[in-house]
């Protein structure tokens, strides 16, 4: 009886967790069907919110442009960071390897407006222009480390037999490279071009700090509309990107949950990462 | 390894171009006075002028409270989500909202909070009557605290979810009721989880300038509102790199205290 209770107990409670987390979300999209132009009064439903964006050319550049960026600056972030996790892991010095993987978590755990403003300085000091090149610049720096951490574990897993079978079997480096180690590794490297991808989209503080007049990313206009006030359109915008974001979530979820045997190291890992 | 080389070159140069130097160029800007010219200046202005330190003191103290209510929110949370079945699929659900850009559900608290929303009136509807909600210190902390729930929940789940069942079991053998055996057995067990929670926590509530721009109203009262402002509004890079250089102390002062011993074995 008592047991039935805290069962009762436990799931209102959850339910009010979920209530909190997901209303203020639902609360956009729903006034996103609204014809009045307010987030208060419901008066009837409408599409026209949504046929603004469709008409609004500015705001279909700026996404576009948002998407080219996410691409672009995930593609070769996850270049480089599969590099380093290659690299990192023929180091075979421990000290040496806690160092560079020190070095390369400062990224992940320093504040957006530190990481911001000295990219700022930097940009200057080196007389980059401020805008794409700075912005496509910053979004690789701070999308490298967690391309790494995504890709080492997968390295540390692999059974290094294998890599001895190809040599002894006449392989050169780069066949190895290409034959043994890119397959095994190809989970990790999708999963840090994932988290690379979203980490850009999401990014606000960093590209406000760099970016100059010319070059505008969703974020950063969304900032600058909701401090003018609210605008329907933006809850239309929000639902679009809220469905975006479920299609990304479940894609993730599909390429994560290939072997259950990496789970548990990854959550282990996620872990690590957000220590 | 010849090929090391040729694999690490890029990267290396990023951790020399994008990690060391920007560190390097904030310390060493935080040297640099109005006039352009080496000097502590901003230092001591920032330890005497009491309005910074005033400043500081309540970043912290928001950060702290922030950290507090999702604590608060989260660990029952996590727990009661351990013992449900499909828990990993709930879960999902709780990450689910990290992956909304921040700057929209800001501006949904906009909506809430505002004059006639429905924070105020449910407030009208239990009879307090219809208050100034936006623009307030208060509803900064809530919105960050909604924001960072997610962060927190997770850790703690893990580490929960990660405690040897059988634990829990002997101690109810061994005589102990629930309330004894969660503060001996399970709490201090998922203290880590807790530690590396008020970590992701309590970091980036000293630096939220969005928030407390578009939620908490025009002013500066946390350490990343206040480089902001220096940086692009008052262009006074060396008093908001003197600031930053003191937001990264107090971020490893906080990860100091929440650090774990036991990670050095590795």
């Amino acid at each position: 009886m008592n047991n039935k209770k805290g069962h009762i107990g436990r799931n209102i409670y959850l339910v009010f967790v979920f209530l909190v987390l997901y209303l203020p979300i639902f609360y956009l999209i729903f006034y996103s069907f609204n014809s009045s132009g307010g987030m208060n009064h419901f008066s009837h439903f409408t599409w026209n919110n949504y046929k603004e964006i469709w008409a609004d050319q500015r705001l279909i550049l700026i996404t576009v442009q948002t998407f080219f960026l996410a691409f672009l600056s995930s593609l070769l972030a996850t270049i480089i960071g599969t590099s380093g996790a290659l690299g990192i892991y023929s180091v075979k010095n421990r000290q040496i390897r806690t160092l560079i993987l020190g070095l390369n978590n400062i990224l992940l755990v320093s504040p957006d407006v530190i990481i911001g403003s000295s990219f700022l300085i930097f940009f200057t000091v080196l007389g980059i222009n401020l805008g794409f090149t700075s912005v496509l610049l910053s979004h690789i720096a701070f999308s490298i480390p967690i391309v790494v951490l995504m890709v080492l574990p997968k390295l540390q897993e692999m059974n290094s037999s294998f890599i001895n079978a190809a040599q002894d079997l006449g392989a050169n480096q780069w066949e190895i490279l290409k034959g043994v180690i890119l397959p095994t590794i190809t989970p990790g490297i999708i999963a840090g071009y994932f988290m690379a991808f979203t980490y850009s989209l999401d990014d606000f503080a960093v590209t406000f700090f760099v970016t100059g007049n010319g070059f505008e990313t969703l974020s950063v206009e969304i900032y600058s509309r909701a401090r003018q006030g609210i605008s329907l359109e933006i809850n239309a915008l929000s639902a679009l990107m809220f469905l975006f974001s479920l299609v990304l979530v479940i894609g993730y979820y599909f390429i994560s949950r290939d072997s259950p045997k990496t789970n548990r190291r990854e959550k282990k890992m996620h872990q690590d990462l957000i220590r | 390894m010849k090929t090391r080389g040729l694999y690490f070159s890029s990267y290396v140069l990023w951790l020399i171009f994008f990690v060391l130097a920007p560190v390097a160029l904030i310390l060493y800007q935080s040297f640099i006075g109005i006039n352009g010219h080496f000097t502590i200046d901003n230092y001591e202005n920032f330890f005497k002028v009491s309005a910074y330190l005033q400043m500081t003191f309540n970043s912290v103290l928001y950060a702290a409270l922030i950290t507090l209510i999702t604590l608060l929110v989260s660990y029952p949370t996590a727990y009661f989500l351990t013992k449900t079945k499909y828990k990993q699929l709930w879960l999902m659900l709780v990450i689910l909202p990290t992956w909304i850009n921040i700057l929209l559900k800001a501006y949904a608290f906009i909506g809430i909070f505002s004059q006639s929303g429905p924070a105020n009136n449910f407030l009208e509807w239990i009879g307090l009557g219809s208050h100034q909600l936006l623009f307030t210190n208060a509803s900064f902390m809530l919105v960050a605290a909604y924001i960072q729930l997610p962060f927190m929940i997770l850790p703690i789940f893990n580490a929960i979810d990660d405690l040897d069942e059988s634990l829990i079991n002997v101690s109810h053998d061994l005589g102990a009721n629930g309330f004894q055996t969660f503060w001996n057995v399970t709490f201090p067990l998922t203290l880590n989880g807790i530690k590396s929670g008020v970590q992701v926590v309590f970091i980036p509530s000293l630096s939220l300038f969005m928030l407390t721009r578009l939620i908490g109203g025009n002013k500066v009262i946390t350490l990343g509102t206040a480089i902001e402002e220096n940086f692009l509004v008052t262009q006074d890079w060396g008093m908001g790199s003197t600031i930053g250089v003191i937001l990264i102390v107090t971020m490893i002062l906080i990860m100091f205290l929440t650090g774990e011993k036991k990670r050095r074995r590795r």
